[in-house]
């Protein structure tokens, strides 16, 4: 369905309020730590959406519709034992150190508590990571724009790229978290309304089920295996994850989820953004709960697009078939839009879908300014300059890093390949990294060179293990198996969940090892850096329900019960 | 820094009003693709109200 002149007004406006917002701000940005952090000025719970929206760029939301239609109800997994206990450790237990080390990003916190080449290492890596990252985000959004409004990618790639590049350039930080908020309200009132409509279309929630009951008996699993989360999780074939329990608790609850929530400077520079220590601690605790909420609004429309085209819907909505014949999962979202919202309805939608592309490419390139500016050029470039060169630096690195992305864009546009094998060399640096900072916070005698060897070992282990193993049914090459076929997993989220434990285990024992073996950095100069040497926060006279532990406890209380809901 | 609410709530006002008066104005054949159900009128009220609420908090704290 073409958009017609309400759908184009509807977006028109809220693109120029996202100018707008940028235009406004833009008096606020007088010094680097303004543009960079938003001053530490920002409510903790501007802070708490945006750091929810920074992580909900188009992937998340095109991919976890496309997991609920392909697994079903237990994708929640990603967001009730994936994200929620590690944002509320990082609220709780992490943060201090972050916002109380006085550090402008997460590789600082590295050079303050271990040593400059972990900094590095990290720095680097995260620089390269995001531009990429960013690029993959446009690289969506090209092809997504050319299949509904038939736009060409140039046409997407560049728009896209200029109107995220003026309302950071103008506004830094604040107006990317400021933009983040919009979109977390846009894809709320963008999203609700389809999964109320798809509901309604199916007999609600039961005849959702009794439909998901044969898309599930037709593929050969147990009937409740698409709308129950935990009962099929006994054993790996049981369920369409192909995943234990164990391995989801281990790999995606514990290393995964902490790895990226309480050590990925995109998320964690909305929280260093916030007023306070207090307010900091609060943002991932405020996030967590939209956080809890959203597999409602993002991964049962999936659920709803597989049932109505297997079982069949009152309106006949039907997922189209790829070129191999099999169902095009990640099209769940942009047909049910086509399918289910009239004129009208159909600009909201369509601007939810562009604001979430948008704002997942905004946190990339906020964070790659940021770590460029302060922990690459100020580090290793040129160290005294007035802070106004740096101000500068920032913006010329916010212009250079859009421009990496677009070309980062054409290239997974041409080459789909060396993006599949670059987002997996991310995966292997990135799998060690919560080992790294576990010790860093919470082990005094945890050195530098330990933190250093520990993750270098960790990424080797992570490649090494790719390269001896292998998902059923996939040939050997980028999917693994490289070196040597040496065991089987039944899928390839398993033998992901896998690599990450394997990862962890080796950075946390070299850690402990080469820390053991080298000289340990004299105490008073790890305060505020380490747990066991960090004076508590004096709570006393603080509302309970300001306090970081009763917020978690709430949120974790409410988790589990989500959890015994869908069992 | 302005406070986020006041163009936020700008904002959801401005698309609420859009929808709703779409909604009343245009053929009812229209949502035959929406069940039956007017959702342009009935989510643009919606939106209308959510932006005004933002609005007044945003404007009430401003002079803090």
């Amino acid at each position: 369905m073409q958009p017609t002149t309400i759908d184009w007004l509807i977006m028109g406006v809220y693109f120029a309020f996202v100018l707008g917002v940028g235009f406004v701000l833009r008096r606020n940005v007088r010094t680097s730590s303004d543009y960079f952090l938003s001053g530490r000025a920002i409510p903790a719970w501007v802070a708490g959406l945006a750091f929810l929206s920074a992580n909900l760029g188009a992937q998340e939301v095109i991919g976890m519709a496309a997991s609920g239609a392909k697994y079903g109800m237990a994708t929640s997994h990603f967001y009730w034992v994936g994200a929620i206990p590690a944002m509320v450790f990082l609220g709780v237990f992490m943060m201090p150190f972050y916002y109380g080390s006085r550090a402008r990003s997460v590789p600082e916190y590295l050079k303050l508590r271990f040593d400059e080449k972990t900094r590095a290492l990290n720095a680097i890596s995260f620089a390269v990571m995001t531009v990429f990252s960013s690029g993959i985000s446009m690289y969506a959004i090209g092809l997504l724009l050319n299949l509904l409004l038939g736009w060409d990618f140039s046409t997407s790639v560049w728009l896209s790229a200029a109107i995220v590049l003026l309302y950071i350039l103008l506004g830094g930080l604040t107006s990317a978290i400021y933009n983040e908020v919009l979109q977390f309200f846009l894809i709320v009132f963008g999203f609700a309304p389809l999964v109320f409509l798809g509901l309604h279309d199916l007999g609600g929630w039961r005849g959702l089920s009794a439909r998901l009951a044969e898309v599930a008996s037709r593929r050969g699993f147990a009937a409740d295996a698409w709308s129950s989360i935990w009962r099929e999780m006994g054993h790996a074939s049981a369920n369409p994850l192909g995943v234990e329990w164990f391995g989801v608790l281990m790999g995606l609850g514990f290393v995964l989820s902490f790895g990226y929530w309480c050590t990925d400077f995109l998320v964690i520079q909305r929280a260093m953004a916030a007023h306070s220590m207090s307010a900091a601690r609060r943002t991932p605790l405020i996030a967590a709960v939209p956080k809890m909420l959203f597999p409602f609004l993002v991964i049962v429309p999936g659920m709803i697009a597989i049932a109505a085209t297997v079982g069949g819907g009152a309106s006949g909505f039907s997922l189209p078939a790829k070129a191999d014949g099999s169902l095009n999962h990640d099209l769940s979202i942009p047909m049910m839009l086509a399918h289910y919202f009239p004129h009208g309805m159909l600009g909201l939608g369509l601007t939810a879908l562009l604001a979430s592309f948008m704002s997942g490419m905004a946190g990339n390139v906020t964070a790659f300014n940021t770590v460029w500016t302060y922990d690459i050029y100020q580090a290793y470039i040129r160290r005294d300059a007035p802070d106004h060169h740096y101000l500068r630096m920032g913006r010329v690195a916010t212009v250079a890093g859009i421009l990496l992305s677009v070309a980062a864009a054409y290239v997974a546009n041409r080459f789909n390949n060396i993006m599949d094998l670059l987002q997996l060399l991310f995966a292997f640096v990135n799998a060690p990294l919560f080992a790294t900072f576990l010790l860093g916070m919470f082990w005094r005698r945890a050195t530098g060179h330990g933190a250093f060897a520990g993750l270098l070992a960790g990424t080797c282990a992570a490649a090494l293990h790719h390269g001896l193993s292998l998902p059923r049914g996939s040939p050997p090459g980028v999917k693994g198996g490289w070196l040597h076929v040496a065991h089987t997993y039944p899928s390839e989220m398993a033998q992901n969940f896998w690599t990450a434990i394997w990862a962890f285990i080796v950075c946390f024992a070299v850690t402990l090892l080469v820390s053991a073996l080298t000289r340990a950095r004299p105490e008073q100069e790890l305060r505020g850096l380490v747990y066991a040497l960090t004076p508590r926060e004096n709570e006393a006279g603080t509302a309970w329900y300001l306090r970081p532990a009763w917020l978690g406890t709430a949120v974790i209380a409410a988790v589990l019960l989500l959890n015994f809901l869908f069992w | 820094m302005i406070d986020i609410r006041v163009p936020l709530g700008t904002l959801l006002a401005c698309l609420g009003l859009l929808l709703a008066g779409y909604g009343a104005a245009s053929d009812p054949a229209l949502y035959q693709r929406s069940l039956g159900i007017n959702i342009n009128l009935i989510w643009g009220l919606t939106l209308l109200v959510c932006g005004a609420v933002l609005f007044w908090f945003g404007r009430r704290a401003r002079p803090r």
